[in-house]
C-alpha cells in the first residue's frame, strides 16, 4: 500500500535524523535539505538511497538535483512510489 | 614574518591512545608502567595468528557525535579528538580567527597516517560484495584518503596556511612534526597543529603484519607481549590512537602569554636506502639522521638527557638504534635516559610520531622520564641506560635535550629534537 504524505515526510524525518543528526520535529515540508537541515551533496545520496529502500522508489541522480527541499522529495515519493 | 630562521616552541599537547583518552592520562599511566594490550574479544579474530593489540582507551563515539563520526575514519576520529585537546591545551578557545588570537591564513595543520584509512576501505568492499553498488558510502573517497586528518582537522580548527600529509609508514607522525616545525622557522606560518594518527586494528592489517614475522605472537601474555630491548623480544603488538601537539613561533607565543612546554629545536632525517622493511642493521642509517639532526641543530651529545625510542620490540629494529646513538654520541649516551613508551602503547604505527612527542615533550617538562616494562633481561647488546621500573627524574635544572625516534618501513628515519625551558 502506497504511503501517506504524512507518511513519507515522517520517514524522511527519520533519514534525516540518522544521517545528520537534525531533530525529526525539525524536519519539515519547506526546509532545504542544504541550507537548513545540514545534508551536503555527499548526505543527500545517502537520503536518497535510504528513501528508495523505505519507500519502493527509484530516484535517478538526474532527478536529485531537483529535490530542494523536504516537500519536493515528499511530491517526488508520492507520485513515484511502487 | 618573513624571517627564516624562527624559534619554534610547544604549546599544547593532545593524545587519545590505549593508555587514555587524553594527554594527561596518558602520561599518568606511562608513569605508572601500565599497559594498554589485551586479547581481542572480536568474533573475526578468534583465528589469527595475532590475537592481542592495544585498543583506544575511549572509543571515539562517545566523544565525535554520530551524523559527523559516520563521516569520518576511525583514524581521522582520533586525529581530531587530539587535536582539538592540543588546541584547547594551548589556550585557544575557538577557531582560528573566531579566537582573536591566531589568523587563520597564519595557521597549518600537518597530519599524518602509515595506512590511512584502510578500515573504511575494507568495510565499504564488504559492503560492496554484500549489499550491492547502491549501498557504497558517499563518503568513502574522504573518509579513505590519507589526508583525511590533515583535512579535517584543517577545516575543524580553521587552518589556512596549508595542510599536510607526509607518509613514511611508522615514521609518519614524526615526519609531521618536523614538516610543521619546517612551516613555522621559514616563516610560512605562526601556529601549527601537527601529529600522527593511526586504526588499523582490522583482520587484514593484522593478520598481513603477522605474515610478514613484524609482530609478537605472545598471545597468552598481552600485557607482556612488547618487550623493547628485553632478551625475549619477538615482535611489535599493534596499537592505535593519536597524538597531535600545537607548535607556535616563539614570539606569537610569546605575544599572547602561552605556557610553552619546550623548544622544538628541529630534526634529522635520512634514508636507508638498504631494504624495504629491515633496518640498515649496522645503525648507520638511523645513524645519518641523528648527525643530519646535529648539522642542522648544533645540539650536541652533551646536552641530551632523555631519548624516546623508537624501540617496537623487534630483534634487529631495537639494536641498531642503540648502535647508532652509541656512533653518533659515543660516551654521551650513558647519560641518556632511554625510554620504549611502545612496551605500553603498543606501536601506534603512524600514530606514533605523534604520541611520543606529547610524551617527549611532558618527559622534558615534568623533567621525568617514563619507564619501559616488560624488561626480564636487557639485552647485553642493548648498551644504553633503559629506563625500568619507576620513572626516571631527568636532571632538574637546565636546558636539557630530548630525543624523539621514529622510523618507518621503507627505510625512513626521522629524529625529532625538544629543548625544556
Amino acid at each position: 500500500m502506497a504511503a501517506t504524505q504524512e507518511e513519507i515526510l515522517e520517514g524522511l524525518a527519520e533519514i534525516v535524523n540518522e544521517i545528520a543528526g537534525i531533530p525529526t520535529e525539525d524536519v519539515l515540508l519547506d526546509k532545504s535539505f542544504t541550507d537548513d537541515l545540514d545534508v551536503d551533496s555527499l548526505s543527500m545520496v545517502e537520503v536518497v538511497v535510504a528513501a528508495e529502500e523505505r519507500f519502493d522508489v527509484k530516484i535517478p541522480d538526474d532527478d536529485v538535483k531537483n529535490l530542494k527541499t523536504v516537500g519536493d522529495a515528499v511530491d517526488y515519493i508520492l507520485k513515484h512510489q511502487g | 614574518m618573513n624571517s627564516t630562521n624562527r624559534t619554534v616552541v610547544v604549546t599544547g599537547v593532545g593524545a587519545t591512545t590505549p593508555l587514555g583518552g587524553d594527554a594527561s592520562t596518558t602520561w599518568e599511566a606511562l608513569l605508572a608502567g601500565r599497559s594498554g594490550v589485551n586479547l581481542l574479544e572480536e568474533e573475526w579474530s578468534a583465528e589469527l595468528p595475532v590475537r592481542i593489540a592495544a585498543k583506544i582507551a575511549v572509543e571515539p563515539g562517545t566523544i565525535i557525535p554520530r551524523p559527523q563520526a559516520r563521516k569520518l575514519d576511525r583514524s581521522a576520529q582520533f586525529a581530531l579528538i587530539a587535536a582539538r585537546e592540543a588546541w584547547a591545551d594551548a589556550g585557544f578557545t575557538a577557531r582560528a580567527g573566531e579566537d582573536p588570537s591566531v589568523d587563520p591564513d597564519r595557521l597549518g595543520a600537518v597530519v599524518a597516517s602509515g595506512i590511512g584509512g584502510v578500515t573504511t576501505l575494507l568495510d565499504q568492499y564488504d559492503v560492496l560484495r554484500e549489499k550491492g553498488v547502491r549501498k557504497v558510502s558517499p563518503h568513502t573517497v574522504p573518509m579513505l584518503m590519507p589526508n583525511s586528518p590533515a583535512a579535517n582537522v584543517s577545516i575543524d580548527l580553521g587552518a589556512r596556511a596549508g595542510a599536510h600529509t607526509p607518509v613514511s609508514a611508522c615514521a609518519s607522525g614524526a615526519e609531521a612534526i618536523g614538516y610543521a616545525i619546517e612551516m613555522i622557522r621559514t616563516g610560512r606560518a605562526d601556529v601549527v597543529v601537527a601529529g600522527g594518527t593511526e586504526a588499523s586494528i582490522h583482520p587484514l592489517p593484522m593478520v598481513a603484519f603477522g605474515n610478514m614475522m613484524a609482530m609478537s605472537k605472545n598471545n597468552d601474555d598481552p600485557q607482556g607481549a612488547s618487550r623493547p630491548f628485553d632478551v625475549d623480544r619477538n615482535g611489535f603488538v599493534m596499537g592505535e590512537g593519536s597524538g597531535a601537539i600545537v607548535l607556535e613561533s616563539a614570539e606569537h607565543a610569546a605575544a599572547r602569554g602561552a605556557r610553552v612546554y619546550a623548544q622544538a629545536i628541529g630534526q634529522g632525517i635520512s634514508a636507508d636506502a638498504h631494504h624495504i622493511t629491515q633496518p640498515e642493521p649496522s645503525g648507520n642509517g638511523i645513524g645519518n639522521a641523528l648527525q643530519n639532526l646535529v648539522e642542522n641543530t648544533g645540539i650536541s651529545g652533551t646536552e641530551i638527557a632523555h631519548v624516546n625510542a623508537h624501540a617496537t620490540s623487534t630483534p634487529q629494529g631495537d639494536l641498531a638504534e642503540i648502535k647508532a646513538l652509541r656512533k653518533v654520541f659515543g660516551n654521551d649516551v650513558d647519560h641518556m635516559a632511554v625510554s620504549a613508551t611502545k612496551s605500553m602503547t603498543g606501536h601506534l604505527l603512524g600514530g606514533a610520531g605523534g604520541v611520543e612527542t606529547v610524551a617527549s615533550v611532558l618527559a622534558l617538562y615534568h623533567r621525568l622520564a617514563p619507564p619501559t616494562i616488560n624488561i626480564g633481561s636487557l639485552d647485553p647488546e642493548a648498551d644504553a641506560d633503559v629506563v625500568t621500573g619507576e620513572p626516571r627524574a631527568l636532571p632538574a635544572e637546565g636546558p636539557i635535550v630530548a630525543l624523539n625516534d621514529s622510523f618507518g618501513f621503507g627505510g625512513h628515519n626521522v629524529v625529532l629534537a625538544f629543548r625544556a625551558v
